[in-house]
């Protein structure tokens, strides 16, 4: 299958970016600066990311459209505010975990914001649990560009008049050179940030905007390491079928509502993970020292009993030290448990700490 | 009198004497990134031609370091263990990985001189 090339493949190509494969698409994961610089660069002033292999579907419909989609999604969609977004995900009847997402509420329905890796099949999974009753478009034609970063909304706001007033986790569309964007005050590295989806013919222009106006792309080298200080899950590594939002420590995004009543696809399993509590869950992971353990270390208890795996491992340029998440055995998961981890057939202590490593700072009253 | 060969594995080896300074080229830590880790052969330890002579890992990912020719690991450079960034800034002089008595110095014809290195390192694009 030929490698996909998102609109912005020739402005990363002009600012010397290295690329990967990834789900399919050719994609920055890096640029000359390097990885720590472009991470720092985002936690300090304005990171851009190209997110355009991501799934923006759209989903029309009305109040029925909400009522079959609240039997999906454990959230409560009735009372989803137009204009916000929920973290949700996309599970099968084990409450195993197809995709996590981003849905936020529009006037005609439903956007969805999917993995790029995952996005075909979602599209299958809804479309069959939908009924094809609605119209669904997974839209190709769009962009997405992610802005993240402390500075990155004074220079959005050159560009988007108002933008600053989004309140975090909340969207709405901007007119930029005649054409309509919606943008969310949303992002994947625990900085404050923005999503900007936007017409493939106007995604270069506008990135080459916000680069006159002091932001830097940023690749998927940085993206990654800003997500795992920030403590969010990538799925693949943290989340996948054989694993639930409550084991993955997730059980924030539920909505109580939800959970009382239960009614959505893997609820009975959600319930009862609440009740019994789930066997593995989500840990972050301090390796002490400077070594670095990467996704499917094993994880022991200092009696060398195994005990769990990582799930994902890296430098964490903020932290200036390694981090990593993985599950371990309900009993060990409180922190600073000690822990070894076992790098090259040796085994090295490390300890159970809690997450994020990194603070977050969102806007939450820009109103 | 010193000479600087360079091994397909993109290891430098300097050599004064029955003393090797062995270390990554620079157009290694291009390929590889930023490195914040790195581990050597213990001091006292000895390493076969092309085996196994410690570790790097980049943010992106964890990388064998070889070392081209055998012998007792004399020295190694706790600073680039303290520092893994300086293998970025000054991979081929500040940031060397270790020090060894060489064991056989036939070996060392086998290895690439400067301009037949950045010719191969140019040519491989790896």
């Amino acid at each position: 299958m030929e490698i996909k090339k998102t609109s912005l493949n020739k402005l990363h190509q002009d600012n010397q970016a290295k690329f990967v494969e990834f789900a399919g698409y050719e994609m920055p994961i890096q640029y000359s600066s390097g990885i720590i610089e472009e991470h720092k660069f985002t936690r300090s002033n304005s990171g851009i990311f190209d997110v355009s292999h991501m799934g923006q579907l759209f989903i029309y419909g009305d109040d029925n459209l909400t009522n079959d989609l609240e039997e999906i999604f454990p959230l409560d969609l009735h009372n989803l505010k137009l204009n916000s977004s929920k973290y949700s995900f996309l599970m099968n009847d084990k409450a195993g975990v197809y995709d996590d997402l981003i849905i936020t509420k529009l006037e005609e329905g439903f956007l969805i914001i999917l993995n790029a890796a995952c996005k075909d099949n979602d599209f299958k999974i809804l479309s069959s649990l939908l009924k094809d009753k609605y119209k669904m478009v997974l839209d190709d034609q769009r962009s997405l560009i992610a802005i993240q970063g402390p500075k990155s909304v004074d220079i959005l706001n050159q560009i988007l008049k108002t933008v600053a007033d989004l309140n975090f986790m909340s969207g709405n569309w901007f007119t930029y050179k005649d054409q309509k964007l919606y943008v969310t005050r949303s992002g994947y590295t625990g900085e404050d940030g923005f999503e900007v989806s936007i017409s493939n013919e106007l995604a270069e222009v506008f990135t080459k905007e916000l680069l006159k106006n002091g932001a830097k792309l940023i690749g998927l080298g940085a993206r990654d390491t800003l997500r795992l200080e920030a403590g969010l899950c990538l799925y693949g590594h943290e989340l996948s079928t054989e694993t639930t939002p409550i084991e993955a420590n997730l059980k924030w995004a539920i909505s109580k509502e939800r959970l009382n009543k239960g009614g959505f696809i893997g609820s009975q399993n959600i319930i009862s993970q609440i009740s019994d509590g789930a066997k593995k869950i989500r840990v972050g992971i301090k390796p002490e020292g400077r070594l670095i353990a990467r996704e499917k270390t094993k994880v022991y208890d200092e009696n060398e009993q195994m005990i769990g795996e990582i799930t994902s491992g890296t430098f964490g340029p903020s932290v200036n030290g390694p981090i990593a998440m993985g599950f371990v055995d309900h009993a060990f998961s409180k922190k600073e448990t000690k822990i070894l981890l076992e790098v090259r057939g040796k085994k090295y202590p490390a300890n159970i700490c809690g997450l994020p490593f990194y603070k977050k700072s969102y806007v939450k009253g820009a109103n | 009198m010193s000479e600087v060969k360079y091994s397909k594995e993109h290891e430098w080896i300097k050599v004064e004497g029955d003393v090797g300074t062995i270390g990554i080229t620079q157009h290694a830590t291009e390929m590889l990134g930023d490195i914040v880790f790195v581990e050597l052969p213990d001091v006292g330890s000895s390493v076969e031609k092309d085996g196994n002579a410690g570790v790097v890992e980049s943010t992106k990912a964890a990388s064998d370091v070889y070392t081209p020719i055998s012998g007792e690991v004399m020295e190694n450079n706790q600073a680039i263990v303290d520092d893994p960034g300086k293998i970025n800034s000054d991979p081929e002089n500040e940031a060397w990985f270790f020090k060894l008595k060489i064991k056989d110095s036939s070996e060392l014809d086998s290895l690439m001189n400067k301009e037949e290195y950045d010719k191969f390192a140019k040519e491989s694009g790896n």
